[in-house]
């Protein structure tokens, strides 16, 4: 939901109007309340005249217009003051910065800039100095300078249009016709209103609400959490639970920045924050740090997953922690920045030179963003492993009621590794010796033994190393030996995370259809699912946080139900991955628009899966008849 | 770590036990004993040493090292070192790198490591070419070299790496050779003994694929006349009897004269500790390349707090303003509410 505010010269029921009808034509269902200041002529700037525009777009039915703007366009203090009351924590605020003076502060009533205090700290606030560039974009149509600032409230149209992805057409057709009398506004408006698109993409500026929220929230303490505030948080615990100082090296990126933004405010839990010249200097710095005994860490986007890739074979080779948070969008090369997509499963998975597996986990929600941290370092540390978390944009920014859990409650990481202290070789002379790559028998890890200890000093490297002492091997036997070793570590982390649950009212196997699904789908297919049994369909849905390996029964629970539906946001890579693993006709329901599913989606596809499912129960049933 | 008296060690000690594989006649062995043979003089411990390295023949170093050491990737071996150096500037950092891998693949890093001052000494084996691959020109190559990759020769304009650090405005720059192991030991020594991010780059020969490449200046008999020793509050002088000096033109440049010319009040006194790099500068493009005189010694030693203490301080600082981290604090930080209360 958008709320445009301004003053009632602003032409804000202009802009609102004009989104509307665009997001009609982009087939969305909307519900509009427009609010004009009661007083006609209340004096310009204070709070009583304001005037208002709100519409409620939306993927699925709308059953009220809403109360809460996830997005409120305020072009004054007064704006600001009038609709602030309204906004729910973790709404986005566009403010018109240019109208922030100190006497349009007063004239709302502000004692003081809200900009400066508390206030608006519970919101995400994009200050646009939006008079400004519009009178400078509108230059070139010759419009008097007092006249070009009413344009702008077609540069707040632009961008907002441009966060929500509206279509330009309709905009800028409706601006040639309704203005076709005087050129000069024509050209103004459309100018400001590109200018203002131009803005959100190059700004990156971007909003994408997390939309599916439970009817009802069971008991506990919440909190608004948005996806890169809860790795951020998360990482933060998994230092803490271990006892480790975090170590981020990374290097800024959409939509993940957001992350190092948010560890770097928290200094004083010993967590470094290390901004380097580039994406590999930035993982390289966060394995440097965990050879040191930190948890490394590194966060970044598509691009600069693929800058890191050497580097985190290299943490396969060495065998030290590093956890990788890829923040998924739209692909390939630079693709859609700001688009939310799921096309980087099969590069976590396998995008290395070589025989080169490493853990691959996914967080489902926002608010599971955090728990996927804490379990991401948890395997790092254990099996001394990089991790990659698949995060996505839509995760990223999409904030959600969170129950703020006990601390007492979280794991304790500790536990789970330790540090070598000691020679753990005894040679045939004698000597008490360091093997690196001596490995425990349970889990396969290799001692982590960190600089400063006396008498364990050894060289890793990425050359291939000798199992167990550790030295430069050339012997193929040997090669082979380690490949095997590495692939077995990882394959055995299967037995040591939780079996993928089913949600099958009717118990395993009990639906006709199962749909498989990870990541930021959650949402969607929990509602899907849920409507499609509401009308009495039979569907269980399992959904995967570790991606690679696979919990130990997935196997088991794909093989239970007759057909497999799999939802992604890419071409269909878990697909791929279930059916080379388990041989099961898996069939995939795959979007790419740079949008996150609908239920109506989910729904739709569940609904015809479940037809088909009957068709052939019908046909084989007619053909035992015929005998 | 313990503040008890620094270990006594040898050579020996500092010696891994493995075999070490470079070309017989190769310079980098002379390195490898000029290092082994000052680790024990300086007091240094093994344990809180660590050599990180890149890929080629220089980064095979580590290896050779009885300490805490790190064979990495090609180029990344500064990106690496800032990591560890960052998270426990407790330890001694090395980071052992060639002309390719500090130069070509990994220049990024070079610069960036240098300009913010991390507490890492990088010794580059500067042989101008590759080595490890057979014999490809290097950026430090001159032009017109003819490899085999470049048959026709190179159109290359080849780095000067002294120059590259001090336009980096690194904090200590120095160049050296394998040569002369005195000379060698006792510029590692400063570099070692300097806080930041210290550069040391080596003349090494390569006998394979690039023999004799500094012959014309570090011979025995070449030495005298074409190495222009840098030393601390002295004239710069050199040649048989010191008859040759450098002093600065008016353009900023530095020129090598006669002293009898001149007289020796108007050769450059030499302070490697000026805050402005441009005089340092200026003695490092008094040669083109390594056939004519050339200065060794320290360009620059200045003070600048480094990387990873800064780091430090300002974990400390934020422990003291907000106290220690308290998670379930944190969590709450936001916005709360209550359901079901
Ligand atoms: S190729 Fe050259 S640099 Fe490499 S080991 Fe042989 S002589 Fe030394």
């Amino acid at each position: 939901m958008i709320r445009f505010a301004g003053d009632s010269g602003d032409g804000m029921q202009l802009a609102g109007d004009r989104f509307t009808a665009s997001s009609a034509i982009f087939g969305n269902d909307l519900s509009t309340l427009p609010d004009y200041p009661a007083e006609i002529r209340a004096p310009a700037g204070t709070v009583a005249g304001v005037s208002a525009f709100q519409i409620h777009i939306s993927d699925h039915d709308i059953f009220t217009p809403g109360d809460h703007p996830n997005v409120l366009v305020a072009m004054n203090p007064a704006a600001l003051k009038a609709h602030l009351p309204d906004l729910e924590a973790g709404a986005a605020i566009l403010l018109n910065s240019d109208a922030f003076d100190d006497r349009a502060l007063q004239k709302a009533g502000y004692a003081s800039d809200p900009r400066a205090d508390d206030s608006l700290k519970p919101f995400k606030v994009y200050e646009v100095p939006m008079t400004s560039l519009t009178m400078e974009a509108v230059k070139p149509s010759g419009t008097k300078a007092r006249d070009a600032e009413r344009s702008k409230n077609f540069f707040a149209l632009g961008l907002v249009s441009w966060m929500y992805s509206r279509p330009v057409e309709p905009t800028l057709e409706w601006v040639a016709k309704r203005f076709a009398g005087n050129e000069m506004v024509q050209e103004a408006n459309t100018l400001a209103f590109k200018a203002g698109w131009n803005f959100g993409e190059t700004a990156e500026i971007f909003e994408s609400a997390y939309q599916v929220k439970p009817a009802s929230l069971p008991r506990g303490t919440y909190t608004n959490i948005s996806g890169n505030t809860a790795l951020a948080w998360g990482l933060v615990a998994a230092g803490q639970l271990a006892k480790l100082s975090v170590f981020l090296g990374t290097y800024p990126i959409t939509p993940a920045s957001d992350i190092l933004h948010e560890l770097s405010k928290h200094k004083n839990f010993g967590v470094r924050t290390f901004q380097a010249e580039d994406e590999i200097a930035g993982v390289s710095a966060a394995l440097g740090a965990s050879y040191g005994g930190a948890l490394g860490v590194t966060t970044t986007s598509g691009p600069g997953l693929d800058l890191k890739t050497e580097t985190i074979g290299l943490a396969i080779s060495l065998e030290l922690p590093l956890v990788v948070i890829d923040v998924q969008r739209g692909g390939p090369s630079t693709g859609l920045p700001t688009k939310t997509e799921q096309a980087d499963l099969l590069q976590a998975v396998f995008g290395r030179h070589g025989e080169a597996p490493l853990p691959v986990l996914a967080p489902s929600t926002p608010g599971d963003c955090f728990y996927i941290a804490i379990e991401a370092a948890r395997i790092a540390l254990k099996y001394r492993t990089p991790v990659i978390v698949l995060s996505d944009g839509y995760l990223a920014n999409g904030a959600e009621p969170w129950p703020i859990p006990d601390t007492a409650s979280l794991p304790d990481l500790s536990a789970e590794f330790g540090f070598a202290t000691e020679p753990n070789k005894t040679l045939p002379d004698g000597r008490q010796v360091f093997w690196p790559y001596l490995r425990d028998p349970e889990t396969l890890a290799r001692p982590w033994a960190t600089p400063g200890t006396p008498g364990l000093m050894h060289r890793l490297g990425g050359l291939e190393k000798a199992d167990g002492a550790g030295s430069v091997s050339y012997d193929p036997g040997n090669h082979e030996l380690m490949v095997r070793l590495r692939a077995q570590k990882v394959a055995g982390i299967a037995k040591d995370v939780a079996p993928v649950s089913v949600d099958d009212p009717d118990g395993l196997g009990g639906a006709d259809l199962l749909v498989l699904a990870w990541g930021s789908t959650y949402g969607a297919v929990q509602a899907g699912v849920k409507a499609v049994r509401s009308a009495g369909g039979r569907v269980a849905h399992a959904h995967l946080r570790h991606l690679n390996p696979f919990p130990a029964n997935l196997g088991e629970v794909v093989r239970s139900y007759r057909r497999v539906l799999v939802p992604e946001v890419n071409l269909g890579q878990l697909r791929k991955l279930v059916r080379a693993e388990f041989l099961v006709d898996a069939q995939g329901l795959n979007k790419v628009n740079g949008l996150p599913f609908r239920r109506i989606d989910i729904q739709l596809a569940i609904l015809a899966e479940l037809e088909a499912l009957a068709g052939q129960q019908n046909g084989s049933t007619a053909r035992k008849e015929d005998k | 770590m313990t503040d008890v008296a620094s270990p006594t060690t040898t050579r020996k000690d500092w010696a891994s036990d493995q075999e070490v594989r470079w070309c017989p006649g190769c310079g980098d062995y002379s390195i490898l004993t000029a290092v082994q043979l000052l680790m024990p003089e300086l007091g240094a411990r093994r344990e809180d040493t660590v050599f990180i390295s890149g890929i080629g023949c220089s980064s095979r170093f580590p290896y050779y090292m009885n300490t805490y050491g790190v064979h990495s990737i090609h180029g990344r071996a500064p990106a690496l070192a800032t990591g560890l150096a960052t998270a426990r500037p407790d330890l001694h950092v090395w980071v052992i790198t060639g002309d390719g891998d500090a130069l070509s693949i990994g220049g990024n890093h070079l610069l960036h490591a240098l300009r913010r001052n991390v507490n890492i000494t990088i010794v580059l084996f500067n042989n101008q070419i590759y080595g490890l691959t057979k014999g490809q020109y290097s950026p430090t190559s001159e032009t017109g070299k003819v490899t085999k990759s470049t048959p026709f020769g190179s159109l290359d304009f080849p780095y000067n790496p002294v120059s590259l650090a001090l336009g980096a405005e690194a904090s200590f720059v120095a160049r050296t050779h394998d040569m002369d192991r005195k000379h060698m030991t006792e510029t590692l020594r400063r570099a070692y003994e300097h806080r930041g991010a210290a550069l040391v780059e080596i003349y090494q020969n390569c006998n394979v694929f690039n023999d004799g490449a500094f012959e014309a200046i570090t011979s025995k008999d070449n030495r005298p006349s074409m190495l222009i020793p840098l030393e601390q509050a002295k004239p710069v002088r050199f040649g048989p009897d010191g008859a040759k000096g450098v002093v600065m033109d008016r353009n900023g440049s530095a020129a090598i004269v006669d002293v009898a010319d001149v007289g020796e009040e108007a050769l450059l006194v030499h302070d490697e500790g000026r805050p402005d790099p441009s005089t340092a500068f200026a003695l490092s493009r008094l040669a083109s390349g390594p056939h004519t005189p050339t200065p060794i010694g320290v360009f620059r030693s200045v003070e600048r707090a480094d990387y990873g203490s800064q780091v430090q301080d300002q974990l400390v600082a934020a422990a003291a303003r907000k106290g220690p981290g308290d998670l379930a604090a944190l969590l709450k930080s936001g916005t709360t509410w209550t359901v079901g209360a």
